[in-house]
């Protein structure tokens, strides 16, 4: 039984559900939550690990509820040409998916270690980093 | 009798194709290996840089006269409001300029995407910009008002004149409060999350002549990926050297250059339009300066290492905003590139504001402009005030 990694988008009119247990209870998955937040326009985000036999149902769920799920493959990408390697989203990744490499003080970015939280799109000031739908 | 040269028997070894020039990264290894006296004897230019978000940052503009003609009175681009009481058709478009329909702070914090920053971003991108004025009609200037779509080769003139920019050291900001504050040191979480800091250290031009001995009025400079120059002191210019609180001399700080340069032959790669949450829009912005190696003293302070200099740590909670004297303590610029360090007893981690590997590789297209005989080396018309002038800044009351 392999785990997938989604990305769940919660409408304000949503958010406020108890969707999740629902997809636990009622399709029997087993879920870790990698990432959980609300915005102030309270949207909500939701990086999920699924796995179980009714996955694909579970996922017909959601998005009956009107919760938007997204592959986690395909979403921030950090525009090269743009990027200045200042360093400034560093601080504020919580996974170290962007970090420095030293001595060269170059900006990184592990996409593998992304967990979508989208702090870096707020906090570059060239706004290097871009959701990719 | 220790090395002394002139900045014109430089010039005639740029010329001549024979000049030494090293970065201030290199130059450091080559005193670590070779001491000050060799050195000096070897080398005659020391190239620096820096990459970091510069307000006080701007653009004179001259649009073209209409026909019939405008006496603007008031002059946006791309939405944003220039100032255009200059002349007829002249203005000056501000980094920090917001357009008149931004929410602002309004919905905390604001994002700021698009200022005057990211108009000058886009003239030198050669992007189109919408133009609009408005006047008031005279005999002479009839029109009332004008929308059109310029472009940087369209328009005479464009020239960079930034007031202040380059400063010669700066705060690592710090937050000892217990909310997320949205500064223009980027986004400072609470009780000491972090440490944001802005020079390039060991590369940073004034850090490296910090008695002003060779950069005054009239420097050559790269600035924005062409040629500039250094006008003015800049504004704020209070050049001191910091003293730990045993009153050990540090580093330089507090000195600031107004440069001055042609927009049209600098590039987007080098002026990039910034924004900072919560905080506004500003330009980030690129300089070089070469120093010449006239003397030992002048290579002894260009070779100081990221251990040497220094930068206060600041709380932007309570202490910068509310103008309270005193600091946190000094830290190296070894120390904050490493990742981490200690503010009150607490490790915290660090992130740079200004792009260390920009600023290597504007030292580094220096050196090479320099080596090409593409960029000579031009004394200073007039000295600027150093730390031994005593300026200190003044309050507003």
């Amino acid at each position: 039984m392999t785990e997938k990694k989604v990305v769940l988008k919660f409408s304000a009119q949503n958010a406020d559900k108890p969707i999740i247990y629902h997809l636990v209870k009622d399709y029997d998955l087993i879920i870790n939550i990698l990432k959980a937040s609300i915005n102030p326009h309270k949207e909500g985000t939701m990086v999920l690990e699924i796995s179980g036999d009714r996955y694909e149902e579970g996922i017909s769920f959601l998005e009956q509820q009107g919760v938007s799920v997204l592959p986690i493959e395909t979403e921030v990408v950090r525009n090269i040409e743009r990027c200045t390697n200042c360093g400034a989203c560093t601080v504020h990744c919580p996974t170290e998916a962007l970090y420095i490499k030293r001595p060269s003080m170059e900006v990184e970015f592990d996409g593998e270690k992304c967990i979508l939280c989208l702090m870096c799109l707020k906090i570059c000031p060239v706004r290097a980093m871009e959701v990719k739908v | 009798m220790g090395v002394e040269r002139t900045i014109k028997e430089i010039n005639e070894r740029i010329k001549n194709g024979k000049a030494v020039v090293l970065t201030a990264e290199e130059v450091i290894e080559k005193v670590k290996e070779k001491g000050i006296e060799a050195t000096a004897r070897e080398v005659d230019v020391v190239t620096t840089g820096t990459f970091g978000p510069m307000c006080s940052s701007g653009v004179f503009l001259n649009f073209g006269h209409s026909s019939p003609r405008i006496k603007m009175q008031k002059v946006w681009l791309n939405n944003v409001p220039a100032y255009t009481g200059v002349a007829a058709v002249d203005a000056y478009i501000g980094a920090t300029e917001l357009p008149e329909d931004d929410p602002l702070n309004s919905d905390y914090p604001g994002e700021f995407r698009y200022g005057g920053g990211h108009v000058i971003e886009d003239l030198v991108a050669r992007r189109p910009i919408r133009l609009k004025a408005t006047a008031y009609g005279t005999d002479c200037y009839p029109r009332k008002e004008i929308e059109t779509t310029i472009t940087l080769d369209d328009i005479n003139e464009a020239i960079l004149f930034n007031p202040r920019n380059c400063y010669q050291n700066y705060n690592c900001a710090v937050n000892l409060s217990d909310r997320t504050i949205y500064t223009y040191m980027g986004t400072l979480k609470p009780n000491l999350g972090n440490a944001n800091y802005s020079t390039s250290g060991q590369l940073s031009p004034l850090l490296k002549d910090p008695f002003f001995k060779t950069i005054g009025v009239g420097t050559r400079i790269f600035l924005g990926g062409g040629i500039g120059y250094v006008a003015w002191n800049g504004t704020q210019h209070f050049p001191s050297i910091l003293k730990d609180e045993n009153g050990n001399e540090l580093c330089a700080a507090g000195g600031t250059l107004a440069v001055i340069g042609d927009l049209k032959k600098m590039s987007p790669k080098w002026l990039v339009g910034t924004s900072f949450r919560g905080y506004g829009a500003t330009l980030t912005v690129g300089i070089g300066i070469p120093i010449p190696i006239l003397n030992e003293e002048i290579l002894y302070y260009a070779a100081k290492t990221d251990d040497e200099l220094f930068a206060p740590i600041v709380d932007y909670s309570d202490a910068y905003p509310n103008r309270k004297p005193g600091n946190l303590g000094y830290v190296s610029y070894a120390r904050l590139k490493s990742g981490k360090i200690n503010v009150l007893g607490k490790d915290v981690p660090t992130a740079p504001l200004s792009s260390y590997p920009k600023a290597r590789k504007i030292a580094y297209i220096l050196k090479e402009w320099i080596i090409k005989g593409d960029f000579l080396l031009s004394e200073p018309v007039e000295a600027l005030p150093n730390p031994h002038s005593g300026i200190k800044g003044k309050v507003l009351n």
